[in-house]
């Protein structure tokens, strides 16, 4: 068992929506962090909810710049830090999935591969919901969003989930996982390994989103559960370049458990469900699962 | 103190040595490149105890210089055109955020068409963001500029970023004798920087950059305005103590033979060292004509331009840029604050040379009074 200490990092009260799985993210990263931590933000749901001047729901300092560079505006805090000997401070950087996979992912890249003493963490709700679910390069084949959305001559999202972490690892940096906030132990213990790795960490989080995804609000861990027992969502992670998998789910549950609750697919025909199924079939089979 | 031959580059790179910037993101392009070459080499050499980042593009220079700046250490990039336009959205994240660095800006032309050479288009582009902008004649003023633009940012009545505007080329690339203080009176001069209003600190959590909604986004932005007028009064006084230690003064302009001048050329940077020898050849001609030298152009110094020109009768304002539609940038703010009859001419663009005969046309178009308001300089009939 990891410990899960009890004090919020991240005060309650913010403005995220019942349910939201990004709130649940940061707080057990923060808790895994400790006080000693400087957290910067991507423009997102994150932070629009975190931070309305004057309020603030970060109990540990906090700075947002923009939307694309969080990479960057980390390794300016980073490296000012380490030349004040400060050198014992967690840096973690917060992106979501537009904000890492899309316009962010040159700052993130330039970030990792300077091999900044960071860590960064990508809360994965696989579309833009700040603004409304627009599908992102993180959206899911056959997820039907407000960019890519269904009709009489589309399906939804026509092609699969970039693959990030992987873009992550082949930076060569010493750390990159996979985690889900269903399975908060496995994740705790990622973000501390992250934060204990001398250079850049890399963390890749699924969250799943009530809003965007279209499932009720009390369900949140539940599809982050099914995402991960279906082979949807693969947790693991690369120390070192040793690829590990950190959870196997006993049994394999069919996709369609999945994707069933969730309004999103609700259109997808069973043709589609089983297209799906193979690439999920064929991410395991690659990963070892 | 020793003197030494350098290019303008090479005086921006010995101020930045002598202010101690701890952090110092910088990416190369043409012509600044050289001041990245050298602090990257003072780092190497442990002349300067900075980190320097060797970050993947502008965008990212800004970014990492105000998260730096956000810790509350001393902070030092540079870039030239297409890097200031990429870096324009962060310019006024850095601005808003009230994060005091210096950045030197090798003044040259945008594209398209692509061109590398001088005109001033790039960091009147980024007039609005909220930056301090002061523009250099010469290698000796981009250095002393380069020292007092910290001091003057770092001024808790500002708290805005500046900007040192050196013409490419002209000046980046051209040598000419400096005299580079000594560290001990730079450090008298300039202490090092402390934040007081807002840092990175997890003994002393706060949040920066946070979501303002409509109840609080006007303050925050009239705050800025206050703080720009602000730097007026800290520009002059700021000089005034450069002067004093390394006698050498300066201010938010420089008039020249302005006082029983009927015409007055307006102009920015290393143009004004064209016009100061025309100005005296013309007055040997018996001509009573001057030049005001703008060097603070944001903010923009409407007194001392006022009390520069009270005598004369008509202005003329020598643009490298061009407001498309309007005429130069500083002619039309020349137009909407200066009452006396102004006259723009645009000029330079490109890195187009602009003669002692391109000069003498403005002044005879000026006293003859140009058939248009707005005039381009050396225009090619085809």
């Amino acid at each position: 068992m990891v410990d899960i200490p009890d004090k919020n990092l991240l005060a309650p009260g913010h403005r995220g929506c019942a349910g939201c799985g990004a709130s649940i993210a940061v707080k057990l990263a923060l808790n895994a962090l400790g006080e000693n931590t400087v957290a910067i933000s991507a423009t997102g749901c994150l932070e629009v909810m975190t931070t309305p001047y004057p309020e603030t729901a970060w109990e540990v300092p906090f700075i947002h710049v923009a939307f694309e560079n969080s990479g960057a505006v980390a390794s300016g805090v980073e490296s000012a830090l380490r030349i004040q000997g400060k050198d014992d401070v967690n840096v973690v950087a917060f992106g979501g999935d537009g904000g890492t996979v899309d316009i962010g992912l040159q700052s993130l890249s330039g970030a990792m591969e300077r091999g900044h003493n960071m860590t960064y963490i990508c809360y994965d709700n696989e579309a833009y919901m700040n603004t409304g679910i627009q599908r992102s390069g993180a959206t899911p084949f056959g997820a039907t969003t407000t960019t890519s959305p269904m009709g009489s001559a589309s399906f939804g999202e026509d092609k699969p989930k970039k693959n990030m972490p992987m873009i992550m690892a082949a930076h060569g940096i010493p750390y990159v996982a996979t985690a889900s906030i269903a399975y908060p132990e496995d994740f705790v213990k990622k973000v501390k390994k992250a934060a204990e790795t001398k250079g850049a960490a890399y963390i890749h989080l699924q969250q799943p989103c009530t809003t965007g995804w279209g499932f009720s609000s009390d369900r949140t861990i539940e599809m982050g559960r099914l995402a991960v027992e279906t082979g949807s969502w693969i947790l693991y992670e690369i120390e070192n370049g040793k690829f590990d998998i950190t959870y196997r789910p006993e049994e394999r549950k069919p996709v369609k458990e999945y994707l069933a609750p969730q309004k999103r697919f609700r259109h997808l025909s069973d043709e589609l469900i089983e297209k799906i199924q193979k690439y999920v079939d064929a991410e395991c089979a690659e990963l070892g699962l | 103190m020793i003197r030494e031959v350098m290019t303008a580059n090479k005086a921006v790179a010995e101020a930045a040595r002598l202010a101690k910037p701890q952090v110092i993101p910088v990416y190369p392009i043409t012509p600044q490149t050289t001041i990245s070459e050298y602090l990257a080499q003072y780092v190497a050499d442990e002349k300067i105890d900075a980190k320097y980042v060797k970050v993947e593009s502008e965008h990212s220079a800004i970014s990492a210089a105000v998260g730096a700046s956000a810790t509350g250490v001393r902070v030092f990039t540079a870039t030239s055109s297409q890097g200031l336009m990429l870096m324009h959205e962060i310019l006024f994240a850095a601005a808003g955020m009230r994060t005091p660095f210096v950045l030197a800006d090798a003044n040259r032309a945008i594209s398209a068409p692509l061109n590398i050479w001088n005109d001033q288009q790039d960091s009147i582009a980024q007039r609005d963001a909220g930056w301090l902008q002061i523009y250099v004649e010469n290698a000796q003023e981009a250095l002393d500029t380069t020292l007092m633009a910290y001091k003057i940012s770092e001024n808790p009545k500002v708290l805005l970023p500046s900007m040192v505007c050196l013409d490419g080329f002209i000046l980046t690339h051209t040598v000419e004798p400096v005299e580079i203080p000594d560290q001990e009176p730079v450090d008298e001069f300039l202490p090092p920087y402390k934040a007081e209003h807002a840092f990175l600190d997890p003994k002393n959590p706060m949040s920066i950059g946070n979501l303002a909604d409509p109840d609080y986004y006007l303050e925050a932005r009239h705050d800025m305005q206050v703080a720009m007028e602000n730097s007026i009064e800290v520009i002059q006084q700021t000089c005034d103590e450069f002067a004093e230690i390394f006698g050498r003064k300066y201010g938010l302009v420089e008039p020249y033979k302005t006082e029983d001048a009927e015409i007055i050329f307006v102009a920015m940077g290393s143009l004004c060292s064209t016009i100061r020898v025309i100005v005296d050849q013309l007055r040997e001609k018996g001509e009573k004509v001057g030049l005001l030298k703008i060097r603070a152009y944001r903010p923009f110094p409407v007194e001392a331009i006022d009390e520069a020109v009270k005598n004369c009768d008509k202005l003329a304002v020598i643009d490298k840029n061009v407001t498309f539609g309007i005429g130069g940038a500083l002619y039309t703010d020349i137009k909407a604050k200066i009452h006396k009859d102004a006259y723009g001419f645009i000029a330079g663009l490109g890195g187009r040379d602009i003669t002692p005969e391109a000069i003498f046309e403005v002044y005879e178009k000026t006293k003859n009074v140009p058939e248009k308001e707005v005039t381009w300089i050396g225009l090619k009939e085809d």
